[in-house]
């Protein structure tokens, strides 16, 4: 199979004003539910996290000894009660957010949890079933993108993107954003590391965490350094999509909402009168 | 009772908390759906069996969870969930350093017993160094040594019919307004079968503490600590759990805890 179907498709559909239809079916319905699970999951991640808001590295927790290295706490100093996150035995004052928000001690705060009381036997029933949910989507997703090439055409970097990478970068920063039907490499980058690195690392990680997988593939928490150190990165890779997140809706925001929403609803994208010549 | 950190006040405590929460939050709908038993949730817990029958299906039934070397205990294991039982039969029978125990093996079984310490420690034994997995997320590594479970049930032989094994402990873990509740867990006869399941009466080489179950609690390594009964007073086959306490097949899983508890 070879990228015609996908160009002779897009040839065809192409209307007078330079409308392009830029994405699949399945790229978008697997969007969208990514979307949701991925919602899902960090606000019922953060709430199995407050059940005890301690990272460690290693096999086990140190009780007895300290093998901490991300903690969120509260603490009263003067009748005062404070809430503080502390990084690597560095302490920052977070009263308000982490810690201690709405006037009791919490690590993170009720309106980032799901639900929003403490209720870990909730969290962990969304979180699982979103982790199914995600899992599922991701392997359909890989299979079809195989199929339709969009892989292959959309999401690989060729030589020739390596080369523009400098320029790409470039233009990102100074918010220039050229509207083909190809990703630029900078996308092409970040989309690939978000699913061919950071979902299965988050995978990965969590899988680790699990007694059941621990008994049968024990080497799966070894290499990840224990336990402890794969539930530290389990939250480290969280943050990463977070900050994912809060790029991928600036970039959008940018690059003008409306045509780069209606792409991923509709698969219609107004492309750039100079690009013509990439369709 | 297992480690969990949530004593029963925190537990109420927070549940108050969470039950005021739900009324100022603005995510009613969500927090509600949380209830046990409400539809969507329901829904949702159907991944937990799908992880139960994957985590059967694909793992060996004899795959068995790491054992580390003493260099890797590096701390007392620690103590969670009820770490003084109130109850007044236990009291005596710990007064007396537990001579009067006696662990009662019925229900579903061709030939029921009753087991004293002494004969249980002079069975054949098995010692394991094995990292405990709380629910909440901390682990911590020990030695237990007790007697293989599967010992025990060669000797009582279950029926056909039983399915799962059902741990009654002597500890109150709850007051309720219809009266106390009990610690309880069920596992099935995979984990029940398990070389490395054993009711332990050794923790790191000295007699298992009461902080931590004893005379005897159960250790099923392939799953997460509230699965793992401490104060062990009774042990019974049966063929389902659904008519037993909240119905959902143990202390935590009634109030809403995944009875699979291997993830």
């Amino acid at each position: 199979m070879d990228a015609a179907p996908f160009n002779s498709i897009a040839r065809r559909k192409l209307p007078p004003k330079q409308l392009i239809y830029r994405h699949e079916i399945w790229t978008r319905v697997t969007h969208w539910i990514w979307a949701v699970c991925l919602f899902f999951l960090l606000l019922s991640g953060l709430q199995i996290f407050n059940a005890h808001p301690v990272l460690y590295s290693g096999d086990q927790s140190g009780f007895g000894f300290d093998n901490t290295v991300f903690e969120i706490g509260s603490d009263s100093q003067n009748e005062v009660t404070g809430g503080y996150t502390e990084i690597l035995g560095l302490r920052f004052n977070t009263s308000g957010y982490l810690g201690f928000s709405d006037g009791r001690a919490r690590a993170f705060p009720s309106w980032a949890t799901i639900p929003s009381g403490q209720n870990l036997a909730f969290g962990r029933v969304v979180h699982f079933f979103f982790a199914w949910l995600l899992v599922a989507t991701l392997a359909a997703w890989f299979a079809a993108s195989v199929l339709n090439r969009h892989l292959q055409r959309d999401l690989i970097p060729t030589a020739a993107d390596f080369k523009a990478l400098p320029q790409d970068i470039h233009d990102h920063l100074r918010l220039r954003f050229h509207h083909g039907r190809r990703y630029s490499v900078l996308q092409k980058l970040t989309y690939g590391g978000v699913l061919f690195v950071l979902l299965p690392l988050m995978i990965v990680t969590g899988l680790a965490m699990s007694p059941g997988v621990n008994a049968a593939v024990p080497w799966l928490t070894e290499v990840l350094g224990g336990r402890q150190t794969a539930r530290t990165l389990h939250f480290l890779t969280m943050l990463a999509l977070v900050g994912f997140f809060a790029i991928h809706m600036a970039m959008i925001l940018a690059a003008g909402p409306f045509n780069e929403l209606r792409s991923i609803i509709t698969g219609w994208y107004r492309t750039d009168t100079s690009e013509e010549d990439h369709v | 009772m297992s480690e969990m950190l949530l004593s029963r006040r925190r537990f109420l405590r927070r549940a108050a908390l969470a039950g005021s929460a739900v009324m100022v939050s603005g995510c009613d709908v969500l927090d509600e759906a949380g209830a046990v038993d409400h539809p969507v949730r329901d829904a949702m817990e159907s991944a937990n069996a799908l992880t139960y029958r994957l985590q059967r299906f694909l793992f060996g039934r004899n795959a068995l969870a790491r054992e580390y070397s003493r260099a890797d205990i590096q701390q007392p294991q620690r103590p969670n969930g009820v770490t003084a039982p109130p109850d007044a039969d236990y009291h005596s029978l710990a007064a007396d350093g537990f001579t009067g125990y006696r662990l009662d093996i019925g229900g579903l079984v061709e030939n029921p017993m009753s087991f004293d310490l002494a004969t249980l420690t002079s069975l054949p034994s098995r010692s394991q160094i094995t990292r405990h997995d709380c629910v909440e997320g901390w682990s911590c590594i020990a030695e237990w040594t007790g007697v293989p479970l599967t010992l025990l049930l060669d000797r009582v032989r279950p029926t056909a019919e039983a399915r799962y094994v059902l741990f009654r402990c002597y500890d109150t873990i709850e007051q309720g307004l219809s009266g106390a509740f009990k610690y309880y867990e069920t596992i099935d006869l995979i984990d029940a079968r398990h070389p490395q399941t054993i009711l332990a009466y050794g923790l790191n080489g000295g007699p298992l503490p009461v902080e931590n179950g004893a005379p005897l609690r159960l250790r099923v390594e392939r799953q997460l600590g509230y699965k793992m009964a401490k104060y062990v007073r009774s042990i019974e086959l049966i063929s389902r759990f659904s008519d037993i306490g909240g119905g959902r097949g143990g202390y935590w899983e009634d109030r809403g805890y995944d009875w699979y508890a291997g993830i």
